[in-house]
């Protein structure tokens, strides 16, 4: 554990002194709940349509596959038009694409982004890297099957998969978003056990609550 | 007291007119934009999707009761200023709740939603709002500066605080506009419309590419679509100030939504041509160039 998340007696300028417990104080650690679809089928449908049509993506590149998005955002590809969009915090975005692949240590980094993302979110694996570990199966330092991390709804193959892969890629993902097929928050709270044990089982230096939001 | 108890569902229908074309018209406005960047750009119907997403997002969290109230604040800052002038001049259905003093009200509303989107991101205790508050704020009081001091100008021009007065007296022909009677008010308070229009090149605060987004950093779900609802109907309403004090008013829809089309472009077509400013440089933009033209203009009256 890093020093500056243990317990310690903070001495403020005017002589008071109080205790703070970074880990408790800083996070929110109450496990994830599972939050079914509240409404009936007809208000669930019309909610499913926009989430479809209103993708915003975390602007969180980690492999090589992140030089793919770039493109998507400039005039050749313009993903806008099919309503795409990148936000800078995970608070606001519901899309989160791991770009290819994820080191140990980029792997807590993006724990806690998606941990971050507020309910419907949804998971895409860029590249052959996050299905099998790619060309890195042999690493020691990065994940094989993004899978086992997080609850991925889509990958796309390639190594890299070409932008116009990528807008493929969100066409199936709304096709699956308007189908109600997309509960991966709903997985992860789930088999959150699971899922923290395997990351556990990777990121050795956890210094982190087990949930943070 | 004498209430008209009529005006209540006027005034709603005003405010549902408003915030449907404010949707579409953000959406006109980015779509212009991006062709000039040679994209296609959103769907014209963009902004509903992304507002029914937010409503629907099932997870939020808070972070204080304050962190409630800053989109509810800025949210009635937006339709506080719209209800408070008159929409349509001349029409009993859409000259809402406007009265003698409305003036001051107004330039009191435009404030407001900054003030409490401030304290509410605040709150939420991320490093990114803290600073994203303290450069908007300071770009939004230098913006207003011009603009106080052409409202103060008309106001004398015209010796009344009336929005309605106001533009009763520029009816006629479009030479009564206070665009012709007091030229210097109304560029001082377009270079000011300029900054508070969160276009470049004074976007700089809320720009996802610049410290993350400002002041919404934390806010999502429901919270963030109450803030959207206000970005649709606050540049109108904002801009329907404009339109009433220095363009002559509207005297019906057709007229209004073409107006306020045309103010809007004038920040668009700025925005589109110049690159984006520092903080620091557009306080010293509007205090050298647009202030001094403010002060001209109520010494001259
Ligand atoms: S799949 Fe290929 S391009 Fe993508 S991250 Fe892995 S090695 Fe890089």
């Amino acid at each position: 554990m890093k020093p500056e998340l243990e317990k310690r007696i903070v001495r403020t300028p005017d002589g008071q002194e109080f205790e703070v417990d970074p880990l408790r104080d800083y996070y929110c650690e109450a496990a994830p709940t599972v939050m079914p679809a509240a409404y009936g089928k007809i208000v669930e449908d019309l909610f499913n349509w926009a989430r479809s049509q209103s993708l915003w993506i975390l602007g969180f590149g980690t492999g090589c596959g992140a030089i793919e998005m770039r493109p998507l955002m400039t005039p050749r590809f313009d993903a806008y038009r099919y309503g795409v969009q990148w936000r800078p915090t995970p608070r606001q975005a519901n899309l989160f694409i791991i770009s290819g692949y994820l080191s140990t240590k980029t792997l807590k980094r993006a724990i806690r982004s998606y941990e971050q993302m507020q309910n419907p979110k949804y998971v895409v694996g860029l590249g052959s890297c996050t299905i099998n570990g790619g060309m890195y199966w042999d690493s020691y330092n990065t994940i094989k099957c993004l899978d086992q991390y997080l609850p991925v709804d889509l990958y796309i193959t390639g190594c890299m998969p070409r932008p116009e892969a990528l807008l493929q890629g969100f066409e199936d993902l709304k096709k699956l978003i308007r189908a109600g097929k997309c509960e991966g928050a709903n997985k992860y709270s789930e088999n959150f056990d699971w899922y923290k044990a395997n990351q556990k089982q990777v990121i050795h230096d956890w210094d982190m609550p087990d949930y943070n939001w | 007291m004498d209430f008209d108890w009529m005006k209540i569902p006027y005034s709603l229908l005003t405010l549902f007119i408003v915030v449907n074309y404010g949707m579409i018209l953000n959406a006109f406005i980015q779509k212009i934009g991006a062709r000039v960047g040679r994209r296609h750009g959103i769907p014209i119907w963009q902004n509903y999707a992304d507002l029914i997403k937010n409503y629907s997002i099932r997870s939020s969290i808070t972070h204080g009761v304050m962190f409630y109230l800053g989109p509810v604040f800025r949210l009635s800052g937006g339709v506080g200023l719209l209800l408070f002038v008159p929409t349509i001049y001349g029409s009993y259905m859409f000259s809402n709740m406007s009265f003698a003093g409305d003036l001051i009200l107004a330039l009191y509303f435009v404030f407001f939603g900054t003030l409490g989107m401030a304290l509410g991101a605040a709150e939420s205790g991320h490093p990114h709002a803290a600073i994203g508050i303290t450069r908007g704020l300071s770009q939004v009081t230098a913006a207003e500066l011009p603009f106080a001091l052409a409202v103060f100008a008309v106001a004398l021009q015209y010796q009344t605080l009336s929005v309605t007065d106001i533009v009763a007296a520029q009816q006629g022909s479009f030479l009564n506009w206070t665009l012709f009677t007091n030229p210097l008010a109304v560029t001082a308070a377009m270079l000011s419309f300029l900054g508070s229009m969160m276009r470049p090149p004074f976007d700089v605060v809320l720009a996802p590419q610049e410290i993350p987004i400002g002041p919404p950093t934390e806010y999502h779900s429901s919270y963030l679509a109450l803030m959207q609802t206000n970005r649709a109907i606050f540049p109108i309403a904002k801009i329907v100030i404009y339109m009433n004090l220095f363009f002559g008013g509207a005297a019906s829809w057709p007229v209004f939504f073409l107006k306020v089309f045309c103010i809007y472009m004038i920040s668009v077509l700025v925005g589109v041509v110049f690159p984006r400013f520092r903080v620091e440089q557009s306080i010293r933009w509007f205090l050298i160039w647009a202030v001094p033209v403010g002060i001209l203009a109520v010494v001259l009256v």
